[in-house]
C-alpha cells in the first residue's frame, strides 16, 4: 500500500534528521562500551598494523601453570561465550599438554618441565590451510597477510572444515552462543547458532594499530606477534636467535605459530 | 503416470500411513533442532560429525549401485536385468535424494544451503559432490521415467536416452569416489587419509547396493504379483558376493599397512575401531557385531547351495546390509574422529531426536520407493494384460 502524503512526510522529515545526525549513533554506542574497549580507540586514529605474513612465536618456558590472561583477554575481546558443556565450548584459544600438541615430538624420557609445561594453542594461521581448502562456499579464506578468515555470514555449518583442521583450532556453535557471553563487548560482533568461528589474530585490533589482545595480555611477553617476512621484527629476532618447532608441521600446512619450549 | 501411486490396496495404504507418520515424526524433531541448534544431537566439537553424515555415506553407495545393473544390461546385453534396470535407477532417485537431506539436516545454517551454489569453490569437494549428485539425480529420473513411459505405451525408448544411460554408468562411479574424496583428502585424519578410501567404497556401495535390490525384488515378488526371475536375482547374489569379498580384502590391505607398518597414529585408530580406547567401546562392540554379521554373510554366500536358495539368499543379504550399514557408517565415522588431533576421546552417542530425524530421513526415502515401485508395478501390469 503506498504512503499517505502525511506518512511520506513523516517518513521524510525523520530520515533527514538522521542523515543530519550521524555521530549520534557513535556516541550513543561508545558510552556504552567498556572501559577496556575505549583504549581501542575510533578506527583511523591510529594507523593500522601491516605485515608480510603476520605470525606469532610462543615461548612457553615463560608460561606459567594457572595464568590463564591470555584466553581471558581473547575470549572477552572476542564475545566468545563460556558454554559449560565440553562438548559445546567454543574456543579461540587455550591451553594444552605437550604430548598433545606435539605427539610426534612426545616420548616418555621428556624432561618433566617440559612435560607438565601448559602450552597455549589457537589456529595456526597456515599458509597452505586445508580449511580455507575444503570449505564449500568460501566462508573461511586466507588473506594476503597470512591471515585465515571466517566469514560468519557466509557459513553454512557443514564443518567440514572442523573435520580438515589438523590443529583441532576451530568450534561451531551448537547452540546460541549470546546467552553465554559473560560480558558483551559492543565493538565486536556475536555470532549465531549453526556457524564455525575461531582466532582471527585479532585483525579487527590490528585495523586500529593495536596488537593482539593475548600478546597485550601476557604478563610474561610470552607471545610474540609480528612480521615474519621483516627481518628486523622482534618474532623474526627471536626465531633467529632460538630453536623453534611448528605443530605438525610433517603435514604441509605451513603453521605460523612458532613454539619454543 | 504418477497418478498410479495414489490408488492401491488397503495394505499399501496403511503401509504408506506408517511412512508419513515416521516422516512426520522426523520433521517434527528436526524443526525443534532448528531452533535450538546442532546441540540438540550428540555431536560435538571433537566428534563433529555423526549419525546424519553415517547414512550420508552408506546411502550414497546405494545410489551408485544401480550401475551393477545398467552396465551389465547396456554393455553386456545381459539380457535378464532388462525387467528390473528401471527399479535400480528408482532406488538411485530415492537414495540420492535421502543423501542430499542428510547433507542438509547436518547443516548448522541450513537456510544458507545455496551459498554452495551461489558461491562456488572449487578446491571444495563438498561443492563437486553436490555438483555430481544433482547430475546424477536428474540422469536417473530423466532414464528411469523415459523408459517406463515407453513400456507404458508399448513403444522402444527414444534413441536420445540411450546416450543418458550410457553417461550414468561412469557417474555412478564418480558419486561415490566424490564421496570418498570428502574424507581421504584430509591431512590431519589418518584414519581416512589413505588411497584405497574411494575402492573401498566402491566395493561396499555394489555389495549392499544389490544386497538391499534383491530384498527389494523378494518384497515385491510377495506383495506386489512382481517376479524379477530367477536368473535376474542370482545373478545379483554373485555381484553381491565378489563386491563383499573385495571389500573385506581391502579392508584387511589397510589393517595389514597399519600394523605392519606400526606407526602409533594411525594404529590408535584402528585400535579403537576394533578394541576401544580408554573404555570407550561402543563403537568397537558395534563394530564386532558387523564382523560376526559379515563372516556369517559370506558362509551363506560363498557356498552355492545356501546363495541358491531364497530364504538364505534374503538373510545373507540382510547381514551384508547391516554389516556395512555399520562399518561404513558410524564405524568410519567415528573412528575418524577418535583420537582427536590432540589426542583426546570423546565419546558420541547419537540423541532421540537425533535418531528421530535420521528414520523420519529414512521414511522419506521408502516413501519414494513405493511411490516409484508402486508406478512400476502399475505400469507392469497393465502392458501385460494388453
Amino acid at each position: 500500500m503506498a504512503p499517505t502524503r502525511r506518512e511520506f512526510l513523516i517518513i521524510a522529515g525523520l530520515s533527514a534528521i538522521g542523515a543530519a545526525c550521524p555521530p549520534l549513533g557513535r556516541i550513543i554506542a561508545k558510552e556504552t562500551t567498556s572501559s577496556r574497549d575505549s583504549l581501542l580507540g575510533a578506527p583511523g586514529s591510529v594507523p593500522a598494523l601491516k605485515a608480510k605474513r603476520w605470525a606469532m612465536v610462543v615461548d612457553t618456558r615463560k608460561c606459567w601453570d594457572d595464568c590463564t590472561d591470555c584466553i581471558t583477554a581473547c575470549h572477552n575481546a572476542h564475545n566468545v561465550p563460556a558454554i559449560g558443556n565440553p562438548k559445546h565450548e567454543v574456543k579461540w584459544i587455550w591451553t594444552e599438554r605437550f604430548e598433545n600438541v606435539f605427539p610426534a615430538e612426545s616420548h616418555t624420557r621428556i624432561h618433566e618441565v617440559v612435560r607438565k609445561q601448559p602450552i597455549p594453542v589457537l589456529c595456526n594461521h597456515c599458509d597452505n590451510p586445508p580449511c580455507v581448502r575444503v570449505c564449500p562456499t568460501g566462508a573461511t579464506f586466507r588473506r594476503t597477510d597470512g591471515i585465515v578468515m571466517m566469514d560468519s555470514h557466509r557459513c553454512i555449518g557443514c564443518k567440514i572444515c572442523l573435520a580438515a583442521c589438523p590443529f583441532g583450532a576451530r568450534s561451531i556453535n551448537f547452540v546460541n552462543p549470546r546467552p553465554f557471553i559473560r560480558k558483551l563487548n559492543l565493538d565486536f560482533p556475536t555470532r549465531s547458532k549453526g556457524v564455525i568461528e575461531k582466532c582471527n589474530f585479532c585483525e579487527e585490533r590490528l585495523a586500529r594499530g593495536i596488537r593482539p589482545a593475548c600478546v597485550m595480555a601476557c604478563p610474561e611477553k610470552a607471545l610474540v606477534f609480528g612480521d615474519v617476512d621483516n627481518p628486523r621484527s622482534k618474532v623474526r629476532q627471536i626465531l633467529d636467535s632460538n630453536f623453534s618447532i611448528r605443530r605438525r608441521a610433517e603435514l604441509g600446512t605451513k603453521p605460523q605459530v612458532y613454539y619454543i619450549l | 503416470m504418477l497418478e498410479k501411486a495414489l490408488t492401491g490396496s488397503r495394505r499399501y495404504g496403511s503401509w504408506m500411513a506408517i511412512l508419513l507418520a515416521l516422516f512426520g515424526m522426523g520433521i517434527y524433531f528436526y524443526l525443534r533442532q532448528l531452533e535450538y541448534g546442532l546441540g540438540l544431537t550428540g555431536m560435538s566439537r571433537d566428534v563433529s560429525w555423526g549419525l546424519y553424515t553415517a547414512q550420508f555415506t552408506f546411502i550414497d553407495g546405494i545410489a551408485a549401485s544401480a550401475v551393477m545393473l545398467i552396465l551389465p544390461y547396456y554393455l553386456h546385453d545381459y539380457k535378464a536385468f532388462g525387467r528390473i534396470t528401471v527399479l535400480g535407477m528408482f532406488l538411485a532417485i530415492a537414495a540420492v535424494v535421502m543423501c542430499m537431506t542428510f547433507v542438509f539436516v547436518n547443516l548448522g545454517q541450513p537456510a544458507r544451503v545455496l551459498y554452495v551454489m551461489f558461491y562456488p569453490s572449487l578446491t571444495s569437494v563438498l561443492f563437486w559432490d553436490m555438483v555430481v549428485l544433482s547430475v546424477y539425480l536428474v540422469l536417473n529420473i530423466v532414464t528411469g521415467w523415459t523408459i517406463l513411459s515407453s513400456d507404458k505405451n508399448g513403444v522402444p525408448p527414444p534413441v536420445w536416452v540411450k546416450p543418458l544411460i550410457y553417461l550414468s554408468i561412469p557417474w555412478a562411479i564418480i558419486i561415490q569416489t566424490m564421496a570418498a574424496f570428502i574424507y581421504s583428502g584430509l591431512p590431519g585424519r589418518s584414519f581416512w587419509l589413505t588411497a584405497i578410501m574411494a575402492p573401498r567404497f566402491l566395493a561396499t556401495a555394489f555389495a549392499s547396493g544389490p544386497a538391499l535390490l534383491i530384498l527389494l525384488c523378494f518384497v515385491l515378488r510377495r506383495f506386489g504379483g512382481f517376479d524379477a526371475g530367477r536368473d535376474a536375482i542370482q545373478a545379483m547374489a554373485k555381484i553381491v558376493t565378489y563386491a563383499f569379498l573385495t571389500s573385506i580384502f581391502f579392508v584387511l590391505v589397510e589393517l595389514w599397512t597399519v600394523f605392519y607398518s606400526q606407526v602409533p597414529d594411525d594404529m590408535e585408530h584402528y585400535r579403537f575401531l576394533f578394541v576401544g580406547l580408554e573404555g570407550y567401546n561402543t563403537i568397537a562392540h558395534g563394530m564386532t557385531v558387523a564382523v560376526i554379521a559379515a563372516a556369517a554373510a559370506l558362509v551363506l554366500l560363498i557356498n552355492p547351495r545356501t546363495r541358491k536358495k531364497d530364504s538364505f539368499l534374503a538373510v545373507a543379504c540382510v547381514l551384508v546390509f547391516l554389516s556395512l550399514w555399520f562399518e561404513k557408517g558410524l564405524g568410519l565415522l567415528v573412528t575418524g574422529f577418535v583420537p582427536s588431533p590432540l589426542g583426546h576421546i570423546t565419546r558420541y552417542t547419537p540423541t532421540g531426536p537425533e535418531v528421530a530425524i535420521a528414520i523420519g530421513v529414512w521414511a522419506m526415502g521408502f516413501l519414494i520407493i513405493t511411490v516409484l515401485y508402486k508406478i512400476f508395478l502399475s505400469v507392469r501390469e497393465a502392458a501385460e494384460l494388453d
